[in-house]
């Protein structure tokens, strides 16, 4: 195991140097950076020429320069990884370090709500294979597939920027509009659930009908304006988030695991006041990560208590169950920080930002404006990535769900007479996860570094920013930076993935071949 | 333990099919190439995308017009891409002159109009420039979609027959090229050489996109070479050639033609992602990705400059990817069409009646 791992690493190293010899060459053929001074004319032109061709060594040609930038990485083994200067005579690994945290923060959300939501859709599509709600997600698959991320963002920073900020002035939801969401949620209800006539159409008119009663109610509270959850929506939110959760995760016959979920709402309910109090005195990261902490200790605590044998699901239904609940107090917290924020000069009445990565303008040292700031410029690059990244993981997860279904082992657990949820949850799900999870690590890689253009189309600072700096300032250094990190980023989630692969199949095993 | 011990003789579980009988009825005496046409022909998806593919690329290629090895066909719209004719005020609001004049509403003004897609702020013609695009971004399409077809079949069938120290050689090689991101290799090339033309230009960036393909026709000739056809051509005496070309290759031809469909649909968004960048083809010439990005802040005065070159792209890259999936689902032997209800009935009564 860890010869293969040494010899794989190995690998890597001589991968790395052919990959960037390969791209150093290829960068420095194809630009010239002296380019902008040759044609210049001021006096200076010649020694500010001289000079650059000694600091970036262009004397000597690219191949054997190439070794001159690989010396300054060699030092990656001493500790002081040298990766040269950018033109603007900052070190590239100052500039590749500060870029890193904005794309992480980028991507992250949208990552993670990208597989949540195509893994969903793709199963579920898997399931209802042939039907209109399978057509319609694979049509919607693959449009988003040939979709141009950057046609979809100025249709986003169109519509849902600054319409939406219009119509966030009045908050009140026009009666046509309530209508057409109600009967686009019926129309989705309805295909996901199925079952016989009778029943489409009666959750085709329940879902329409919460709907409307939904949005109406948002609209004449003006709820829209003055966002907020308080006690009891938390209490009936986290109620239905148990309840669902409890579902999928063990079923509903498992009373312990339903019993403890809910007494982890409960519990959620009843210190609503004090956990507001505190959330608003220590308002900081620290405090979330020591709630997370007591969040957890306290469902475990209470599933301890409820389930006497069999503990493993119960854990697991109540952990997720109060995660959830979590997030709803944080979700809580910030939609009780909207309407002062909204307030402020720097935001003018305008929430929904169609560029950069934070506002300058606000107040600075209010933990809860900024953490509302990022959200807020979140939305768009988010969902734009969304859209886009989850019609991958639809086709791959419906194609690997559909498989997995046809399989001997799925048959005999229907045989033997479980129920359609344990074999789905337990037999089929957890085997379409495998192929999944090992082709999401080796997406996440290539994510970090294919960023570039939502982060030109938002105005964010980060990875993609310095690559199309370097490229249109023939910034070998910078570039050959940028390029370093994303490649060792995909080489090491393929050795990740690899290894995942065999822990998670115990019929592949990593031996390589002799 | 298993079967055979227990009653010392092969014992074979019969899979119970109800459709199997529909299924061997259509595919009898049939061969492989007309199976799979057949397939391809009843997937509704691809059939309607073929369709919409085939009379967008005749309508884009006839509008301006073409010429190759010197026989030219003018084309059949009145402006080229050059012409600068006077903004339409007409019909249009006063602060938006060259607004479209498409109607696909039956009436008075039904058709293409004097400027279908409008014109741009300077009063150039915006279907002739959406339509030069449309050509670029095919040509670039299909450049891509053969070199990377080409090399990817070429290395990977390659290094799967020959194996050992080439196989390795080959596939390091490949390593290198799947690390480095097409989009980053293609910004270098792209700026650089995007001036030399698009051609050069899609040229550079098929030689950087065929690494995934490689990998797999390398996977599918390795397992198609120890199959016994393979050992009956060599005993046969036939040539490593002709074994790569006549046996294994027409096998091994689903997974290439699927797969060089998927890489030609994401070239087109590449190609549209680079001219946006800066990185793609440059000004005077046309490309789709360059008209959103030249367009794009006039899209709250003026949208059709934004959205006719979008839906193209949209267009294209949709069929293209419905083309493939229907070719995935023709070419898969698993692969089995839904059985309707009247099927079923139909097979259960001519069965009844024997």
């Amino acid at each position: 195991m860890f010869a293969y791992i040494g010899r794989r690493i190995a690998a890597m190293f001589v991968i790395l140097f052919g990959s960037s010899f390969l791209i150093y060459n290829a960068a420095a053929y194809a630009g010239d950076p002296t380019e902008g001074l040759r044609g210049s004319t001021t006096p200076q032109a010649h020694q500010k020429l001289l000079a650059l061709i000694r600091e970036l060594h262009l004397n000597v040609p690219p191949p054997a320069r190439y070794f001159i930038w690989l010396k300054g990485i060699g030092k990656f083994f001493t500790g002081n990884i040298d990766l040269g200067l950018t033109r603007d005579h900052t070190p590239v690994s100052t500039a590749i370090s500060n870029a890193i945290p904005i794309t992480i923060r980028l991507i992250t959300l949208s990552f993670i709500l990208a597989i949540l939501i195509g893994i969903g859709f793709g199963i579920v599509s898997a399931l209802r294979q042939y039907t209109r709600f399978d057509y319609a997600m694979t049509f919607f698959a693959f449009l988003m597939y040939s979709l141009p991320i950057f046609w979809v963002a100025v249709l986003l920073k169109a519509y849902l920027a600054i319409s939406f900020n219009n119509f966030l002035l009045d908050g009140r939801i026009a009666p046509i509009w309530i209508l057409s969401a109600s009967v686009v949620s019926g129309f989705f209800w309805a295909a996901l659930i199925s079952g016989t006539r009778q029943r489409v159409i009666a959750i085709f008119a329940i879902s329409g009908a919460a709907t409307s009663a939904l949005l109406a109610l948002l609209s004449v509270t003006k709820w829209l304006t003055h966002p907020g959850l308080g006690p009891i929506m938390m209490l009936v939110l986290g109620g239905g988030i148990a309840v669902g959760i409890t579902y999928i995760s063990t079923g509903l016959s498992n009373k312990p695991a339903l019993r403890s979920s809910l007494t982890v709402v409960a519990i959620g309910f009843i210190v609503y006041f004090p956990v507001e109090y505190f959330l608003k005195k220590y308002a900081s990261l620290s405090t979330i990560l020591v709630m997370l902490v007591v969040t957890l200790a306290i469902a475990i605590g209470v599933s301890y208590i409820f389930a006497k044998i069999d503990r493993r699901p119960v854990v697991r239904t109540s952990v997720i169950t109060s995660i959830f609940v979590g997030i709803l107090f944080i979700i809580d917290k910030l939609m009780k920080t909207w309407v002062p924020y909204v307030n402020t000069d720097a935001i003018h009445q305008r929430p929904i930002p169609t560029i950069s990565q934070s506002n300058n303008l606000l107040p600075s040292g209010n933990f809860w404006f900024s953490s509302l700031d990022t959200v807020l410029h979140l939305v768009l690059p988010t969902i734009a990535l969304v859209l886009i990244t989850m019609a991958g993981y639809i086709r791959y997860s419906r194609g690997t769900m559909l498989e997995v279904m046809n399989q001997d082992y799925i048959r005999t657990a229907r045989a033997k007479g479980l129920p359609e949820r344990t074999v789905i949850m337990r037999h089929a799900f957890r085997n379409t996860l495998i192929p999944i999870t090992t082709i999401l690590v080796v997406d996440t890689a290539s994510i970090l570094g294919g960023a570039i253009i939502t982060e030109n189309v938002f105005g964010w600072r980060g990875m993609g920013t310095q690559f199309n700096l370097a490229v249109h300032n023939q910034d070998l250094n910078l570039l050959m930076g940028v390029f370093l990190f994303t490649a060792s980023l995909v080489i090491m989630a393929n050795l990740v993935a690899d290894l995942l692969y065999s822990a998670l199949d115990p019929r592949i095993r990593v031996v390589g071949k002799k | 333990m298993n079967i055979r011990n227990i009653f010392g003789r092969r014992a074979e579980l019969v899979e119970v099919d109800p459709d199997a009988d529909i299924f061997n009825k259509e595919t009898e005496g049939l061969s492989q190439g007309q199976i799979v046409r057949k397939r391809f022909f009843r997937h509704r998806g691809a059939m309607i995308s073929l369709i919409v593919l085939l009379s967008l690329l005749i309508f884009v290629f006839s509008t301006l017009g073409f010429k190759i090895f010197g026989i030219g066909y003018g084309g059949w719209w009145k402006y080229k891409i050059t012409d600068i004719p006077n903004l339409r005020t007409q019909g249009c609001s006063i602060e938006l002159p060259g607004c479209p004049t498409l109607d696909l509403i039956p009436g008075k003004n039904f058709g293409l109009g004097d400027h279908p897609f409008g014109q741009d702020d300077l009063g150039r013609d915006y279907f002739a420039l959406v339509m030069r695009g449309a050509e670029r971004s095919v040509e670039v399409m299909v450049v891509i979609g053969m070199v990377a077809g080409f090399f990817g079949i070429v290395v990977g069938a390659i290094a799967g027959f020959y194996r050992g120290v080439i196989d390795a050689s080959l596939m390091r090689l490949v390593d290198f090229i799947i690390t480095i991101p097409t989009l980053v290799i293609g910004s270098v090339l792209g700026y650089h050489f995007g001036s030399k033309g698009v051609l050069f230009l899609a040229l550079f960036l098929g030689l950087v996109s065929w690494g995934g393909l490689s990998r797999l026709v390398r996977g599918d000739f390795l397992t198609l070479r120890e199959r016994e056809f393979v050992d009956a051509a060599r005993v046969a005496g036939a040539s490593n050639r002709r074994i790569i070309f006549k046996h294994i290759l027409p096998n091994a031809i689903g997974i290439i033609i699927v797969n060089v469909t998927l890489i030609m649909s994401g070239a087109i968004l590449l190609e549209a992602a680079l001219s946006y960048l800066g990185f793609g083809v440059v000004p005077p010439d046309v490309s789709l990705g360059l008209l959103i990005s030249q367009y794009q802040d006039s899209f709250t005065t003026r949208p059709w400059l934004f959205w006719y070159p979008g839906m193209i792209i949209i267009i294209v890259a949709l069929s293209v990817n419905f083309i493939g999936d229907g070719l995935r689902d023709a070419f898969d032997p698993r692969q089995r069409r839904r059985i309707s209800r009247k099927d079923r009935a139909a097979e259960h009564q001519s069965a009844a009646k024997k």
